[in-house]
């Protein structure tokens, strides 16, 4: 096997979709968008017959830099050990998609863009966003890429349930999907949490009622909490006690204050710190509302089966033991209703102690896997 | 690509092109064989996260469960064969996973050990003991095996369900030979038994 900690690729360049006209992108919940950018990165190239197409969908804070160096983070891209020369998204032989999602703040329109009807920043005039939505705005840009189907697509978390809304709506369109570490809805803890992380944010005045942009201030404080309680959840109790126990933070003792005692306080303070640098507090907002509305059974008269009807896609849905966020139990869900749809699925479920997060580490089953994977499918789709 | 005399028996019961699950699938080897010698296509049930993992990684399409539980998910009819093979006499409810079986395939290949083979009615009836063969190893306070059958016994369990048995294979060392389901020569000669099942439209 290569090695997976191959050099990573060159920074790829962002490049942008500009669409506009009345209703350029019909959103669910009834509302359009007449100006839109999506902005994408790609790696590798397509071939002739157009038949190595990936798309990647990032997850909440992600974003379109799945590979090389995130120019604006500094780090690698949140998939760089999966795409690259020789890696599972081998970029010798696949053409890499990921775009930014509707709503985000990393170049694609979002609440911190400008409104062309007022010329003022969207903030909360900015329609309410779906999964769908997100989808909707991938397939016009495969379309403007004159790509007719897509050899896989693929992501964990929020990416995944953009894979299950593919899979769902656009399934003509696909030869293969890997929705990982996610769920077909998102469970009542779930929006639980993050309605935590959104009043948190709203509580913090520098807000405005969402209108921070126009007033030059930023809700740092609050965006910072939420990210801190997020973050909580990413992890598992496991991993917490092996990174930082109750070990003290450069001192010898608890100093009976409210300083951060502990590793683990410096740490999520930390993660706080870096998120609100990199990240807009209404993108939050929006982005955390399409994971509470997402609800594919719902979307099919309660039957998750049907939304996989006639699927000839296969499918490679993954979870992680310690993944309590989006448990086990969830991927289950999705491998009965596709198995009920007699998909073409495979199911795997990895251990590690590394909570929801693991889909972004180092885990050799998991690369061998997924590669064995997309490598049958690109064999079964004739890609060299 | 070699297989166990038994999988290569089951092999040969299926036709080129149909669409077969192979419930408790292992590390995939006979899905492997199946797809590539009979351009099947071969889905897989497996228990062990490690057999699914290989399976995937092989580039079969594995999903991790068990018999039990998971063959009601599946539609009527949805394949041309479902293989259980040195499977049933591990699960908790063997007619009810062999009425699945024949609910979600047109056809049921399953095998079975023979608890009734020659060696366990000796050992039984000299030492007074529980049998542990080659055939079937572990102690009966560490076996997987918690419904234990005679050739007959399934033979007879298939009737009752009011499904047909069209073939049955007795296997004894390397060799194999159709015998009858209800032969007594094969009850107590065959050390296991490959049954293909009509299964029930």
């Amino acid at each position: 096997m290569p090695d997976e900690r191959a050099p990573s690729l060159p920074p790829a360049e962002t490049q942008i979709l500009r669409l506009s006209g009345p209703r350029a992108l019909t959103l669910d919940s009834g509302q359009a968008l007449d100006e839109v950018i999506v902005a994408y990165n790609t790696y590798g190239a397509l071939n002739a017959a157009r038949t190595n197409a990936i798309l990647l969908c990032h997850a909440l804070t992600g974003d379109q830099h799945a590979a090389s160096v995130n120019p604006v983070t500094g780090r690698d891209g949140w998939w760089d050990q999966m795409v690259g020369p020789g890696k599972v998204f081998d970029t010798d032989r696949f053409f890499i998609i990921c775009t930014n999602v509707i709503g985000g703040c990393m170049g694609t329109t979002g609440p911190k863009d400008i409104d062309p009807k007022t010329g003022k920043s969207y903030g909360l005039n900015f329609p309410v966003i779906t999964i769908r939505d997100m989808v909707r705005a991938q397939v016009l840009l495969i379309d403007h890429l004159g790509i007719a189907e897509l050899l896989c697509v693929a992501g964990g978390s929020m990416g995944g349930m953009q894979v299950l809304e593919w899979l769902a709506s656009f399934q003509e369109r696909l030869v293969s999907a890997m929705p990982i570490a996610t769920a077909a809805k998102h469970s009542a803890q779930n929006i639980a949490f993050h309605e935590v992380g959104r009043q948190a944010i709203m509580a913090d005045p520098d807000w405005r009622g969402g209108a921070y942009l126009d007033h030059g201030v930023f809700p740092a404080k609050g965006l910072a909490v939420a990210r801190m309680a997020a973050h909580i959840t990413y992890l598992s109790e496991a991993a917490l006690q092996r990174k930082f126990g109750r070990e003290l933070q450069d001192r010898a003792s608890v100093s009976y204050a409210f300083d951060a005692d502990f590793q683990v306080e410096s740490y999520l303070r930390h993660q706080g710190r870096s998120f609100v640098e990199r990240f807009d507090a209404n993108s939050y907002l929006y982005i955390t509302r399409a994971m509470d509305y997402f609800d594919l059974a719902a979307d099919h008269g309660g039957q998750l089966a049907l939304a996989f009807k006639w699927l000839k896609a296969r499918v490679c849905v993954a979870s992680f033991t310690s993944d309590w966020l989006f448990p086990t139990i969830e991927a289950k869900r999705i491998v009965h209703a596709l198995n009920a749809a007699a998909a073409n699925v495979s199911f795997v479920e990895f251990a590690t102690d590394t909570g929801h997060d693991a889909f972004l580490l180092d885990i050799p089953e998991m690369f061998a896997t997924f590669r064995g994977f997309i490598d049958a499918v690109a064999a079964h789709r004739g890609v060299k | 690509m070699s297989l166990r005399p038994e999988l290569k028996i089951i092999a040969d019961m299926v036709s080129d092109g149909s669409r077969v699950l192979d419930v408790g699938c292992g590390d995939g080897a006979l899905l492997e064989y199946l797809a590539a010698t009979r351009k099947v296509d071969a889905r897989g049930i497996e228990l062990s996260q490690e057999g699914v993992n290989a399976c995937v990684a092989r580039g079969l399409s594995v999903v991790q469960g068990d018999a039990d539980s998971d063959l009601a998910d599946y539609p009527a009819a949805a394949f041309d064969y479902v293989i259980l093979s040195q499977t049933i006499q591990a699960t908790r409810l063997p007619r009810t996973v062999l009425q699945q079986i024949a609910r979600i395939g047109r056809r049921g290949i399953v095998s079975t050990p023979n608890f009734a083979h020659w060696r366990m009615r000796l050992q039984l009836l000299t030492r007074g003991c529980m049998p542990v063969t080659d055939t079937l190893p572990n102690a009966w306070h560490d076996t997987p095996n918690i419904h234990m059958c005679s050739v007959r016994d399934f033979a007879e369990m298939t009737q009752s369900l009011g499904l047909t048995i069209e073939r049955t294979v007795s296997l004894n060392g390397g060799s194999a030979r159709d015998v009858q389901p209800f032969s007594a020569r094969a009850n107590i000669f065959a050390e296991s038994a490959v049954f293909l099942i009509a299964g029930k439209p």
